[in-house]
């Protein structure tokens, strides 16, 4: 190959690897953007006045004194909007039966979308579920459900040949010629005299309970949950790991049984995580009875399972690259084999067994199927340490993949499991990011 | 063929007579009072890598608190019987021997012995010099408190002894606390040899420790060797002629895992018995 050819391959190779870079990068910004802004947005927002009542009543937080005082200014255009109402169920009774019938299946849809809005009207029954007792709690929703109230959403299916077009009809138009025509405008008006939007920081996103399935309140059991499993798993896996790897490296002899044994540990590492999770049921749950059903002791056995290999073989990496010397000057010296490994194998082998450790802590703090059977619950609140043998707990991987798909409210609280996976995922780089310092300064310490 | 290095019993010699004789000495060494009786006695001792047998049926008897070199071409198992005698070859899983290996009359290798116990008696410094990534304090102190010494006073008193007996004290003195890696090369293997003298060693095995150093760092260990001489046995692999003939007073000559010419030092350089001996002291082949 001559240096012409030789030149445009590098050339190529480096663009091609540049590139490959650069889509990785832009990609990862694609993903984390969103995760983030979204994410702050739990807890950074403009809240409204019923968020503001709803802390009061649910955590007792908050002055009340102002909130009185704003809950006076907020009432006198309530007052005015209920006004409107009871004169037109007036109107209504004089009405004939048939355009009775008529508005009254109009008049429906528009009390719901301003109970939505504004929270309970008067002379209805006291919700039971707390989502029904307050209006919306974030400004930016109120908005949405304002365009809600003020419009009614039909479908077009005039075409057939083509999917059925959203369009929007005012509700206003419908009650042309009754009194509460007014009502539309006075809302679209005066909301933020009605719900006083303030800026808000809700640190207590992250500390608080959640309240009705998370529509209101905070995700502190969700990460304390994640918290205790994946503590809790590595408290079982990280010294067996350890013990596991000192066995490979120093006492097993080549051999079939250690070949069997070191390819068994190579499979366990590939094997999917939802198999971890139905074998953690089956034979921690079924088979050991550790706890009688679901429990954070058995989440955290499974998910010690799991990351298991992973953690023996980056110990044996760290031990297999100490040098041989440490060893030989050692034993040279008198020392015993266990003498030798424990106070100089694992001490220099100790930034990478950690940091092997601490990326497993992150997967465990991740994972998300092995714990569906063994821990995880979707709504619960936040457990003590003497529970962890008997009790479920929430987590927030479980969580997340409540909130997206099974979770009966999922569209009405997306800031919530934005809230979640960026928690999540701070919780994870802040691992790893502990390990690499953890792990610079261990070797700082070891080169002198 | 049992081989004494001795004036009068050379390699050649056909009688494996080992009757107390005297012993042979450059005229400025000064003969060592209570030294010269046998430490470390091969008979037919032979070492394996699996088939490959590395030393062949060696006898000879290592003199206490003399100085011994091994010296022969590479690959010809000098560190091979060197790490024998402490069983750093315990290490490798193929390697095993045969014959006997006494040290004070005890077998190296025999059923009941203590190769921990063994190691302490026995202190090895490496080709490369190996601290741990400890203080320097911490290196010294290393083999002490293995052996249940953990009064601060007493190992402070052992770090300062050794020290000074490796030459090293006044040179770090002042930065116990710092990490060993930061030393030069040669304080570094000085500091091996103090943390071997540390444990109290009867004999001190020697593997080539100077071809990873300087020519000065070299004269400092060299000199460090004189100074030991006497209070130690030692044993030292060197590729460097002039470095067997400076420090030794006998050395051993090994050619493909014979030992060939086992003699005082003088003697086996200016008077060399063996053909082959006399061929790789005057560089015919190395
Ligand atoms: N771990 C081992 N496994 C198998 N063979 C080995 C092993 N170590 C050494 N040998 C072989 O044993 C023989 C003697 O090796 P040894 O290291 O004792 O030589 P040496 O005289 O110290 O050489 P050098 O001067 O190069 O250090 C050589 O042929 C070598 O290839
Ligand atoms: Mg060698």
């Amino acid at each position: 190959m001559n240096l012409g050819t030789r030149k445009i391959l590098d050339r190529s190779f480096t663009a091609v690897g540049f590139g490959s870079i650069a889509v990785m990068g832009i990609a990862l910004l694609i993903v984390l953007v969103p995760i983030i802004t979204n994410g702050v947005g739990s807890v950074f927002f403009t809240g409204t006045l019923e968020h503001r009542k709803m802390l009061f009543n649910e955590f007792g937080r908050g002055n009340t004194e102002e909130l009185v005082k704003e809950n006076a200014v907020s009432e006198v255009y309530r007052q005015q909007i209920y006004g409107m109402l009871s004169a037109f169920e007036s109107e209504l009774e004089t009405m004939d039966a048939e355009k009775k019938q008529d508005y009254l299946s109009k008049y429906g849809p528009v009390k719901t979308a301003l109970q939505t809005l504004i929270g309970p009207l008067p002379g209805e029954a006291e919700a039971i579920l707390t989502r029904y007792k307050y209006g919306q709690t974030r400004w930016g929703k109120a908005e949405e459900k304002l365009h809600e109230f003020l419009y009614e959403t039909k479908w077009d299916f005039s075409n057939p040949d083509a999917m059925s077009k959203e369009y929007f009809v005012s509700r206003a138009t419908e009650f042309e010629g009754t009194s509460l025509v007014k009502l539309f405008p006075f809302v679209e008006e005066h909301l933020e005299d009605v719900l006083r939007p303030e800026f808000t920081v809700y640190w207590g996103f992250l500390t608080d309970s959640s309240v009705d399935s998370h529509i209101f309140g905070g995700i502190w059991p969700e990460i304390q949950g994640t918290f205790f499993l994946a503590v809790g798993a590595m408290l079982f896996a990280f010294p067996l790991g350890v013990i596991a790897a000192v066995y490979f490296t120093e006492y097993a002899r080549e051999g079939f049984f250690n070949s069997i044994l070191r390819s068994a540990n190579s499979t366990l590492a590939g094997v999917p995580s939802i198999v971890f999770g139905l074998f953690g049921l089956a034979f921690f749950i079924n088979t050991l009875k550790v706890s009688e059903s679901k429990s954070v002791l058995a989440g955290s056995l499974t998910l010690a399972i799991m990351i298991l290999p992973t953690i023996i073989r980056a110990a044996e990496e760290a031990i297999l690259s100490v040098p041989k010397t440490y060893k030989e000057a050692s034993l040279s010296l008198g020392s015993t084999k266990w003498n030798t490994i424990m106070t100089v194998i694992l001490p220099a082998a100790l930034p990478g067994i950690i940091t092997g450790g601490v990326i497993s802590l992150g997967r465990a703090a991740g994972e998300t199927a092995p714990i569906i059977f063994t821990a995880a619950v979707s709504v619960g609140s936040a457990i003590g340490l003497a529970d962890v043998f008997s009790s479920p707990t929430p987590a927030l991987s479980w969580n997340i993949y409540n909130l997206a798909s099974e979770h009966e409210a999922a569209a009405e609280i997306r800031h919530v499991q934005y809230g979640m996976v960026l928690s999540l995922v701070s919780i994870v780089l802040l691992l790893n990011l502990s390990a690499i310092l953890l792990r610079a300064r261990i070797s700082k310490k070891l080169k002198g | 063929m049992h081989m004494t290095a001795d004036a009068r019993e050379v390699s050649t010699s056909a009688s494996g007579a080992t009757a107390t004789r005297d012993i042979y000495l450059p005229s400025e060494r000064k003969i060592i009072s209570g030294g010269g009786t046998p430490h470390v006695v091969a008979k037919d001792f032979s070492i394996y890598y699996g088939e490959f047998e590395a030393v062949k049926k060696v006898n000879a008897d290592i003199l206490s608190k003399y100085v011994t070199a091994i010296i022969g071409p590479s690959g010809c198992g000098k560190s091979t019987y060197l790490r024998a005698i402490n069983r750093m070859n315990d290490l490798i899983p193929s390697c095993h021997t045969t014959g006997a290996l006494l040290f004070d009359g005890e077998d190296i290798y025999g059923k009941f012995t203590d190769e921990v116990l063994l190691r302490k008696k026995i202190g090895m410094v490496f080709q490369k010099p190996n601290p741990f990534p400890k203080s320097i304090f911490d290196n010294i102190a290393y083999g002490p408190r293995l052996h249940g010494i953990n009064d601060k006073k007493q190992l402070s008193e052992i770090v300062e002894r050794s020290l000074r007996k490796a030459a090293l004290w006044d040179e770090v003195s002042d930065r116990l606390d710092k990490n060993a890696l930061g030393l030069s090369g040669g304080q570094q293997q000085r500091l091996c040899v103090a943390r071997t003298l540390a444990v109290e060693p009867e004999i001190l095995l020697l593997d080539e420790p100077t071809s990873a150093l300087d020519p000065k760092a070299t004269a400092k260990i060299e000199d460090l060797i004189q100074e030991l001489r006497g209070s130690y046995t030692i044993m030292i692999v060197t590729h460097n002629m002039q470095q067997a003939s400076r420090v030794s007073d006998y050395t051993m000559f090994f050619y493909e895992g014979v030992l060939v010419e086992y003699a005082p030092t003088a003697q086996l350089f200016t008077n060399p018995k063996d053909r082959m001996t006399e061929d790789y002291i005057t560089g015919r082949f190395s």
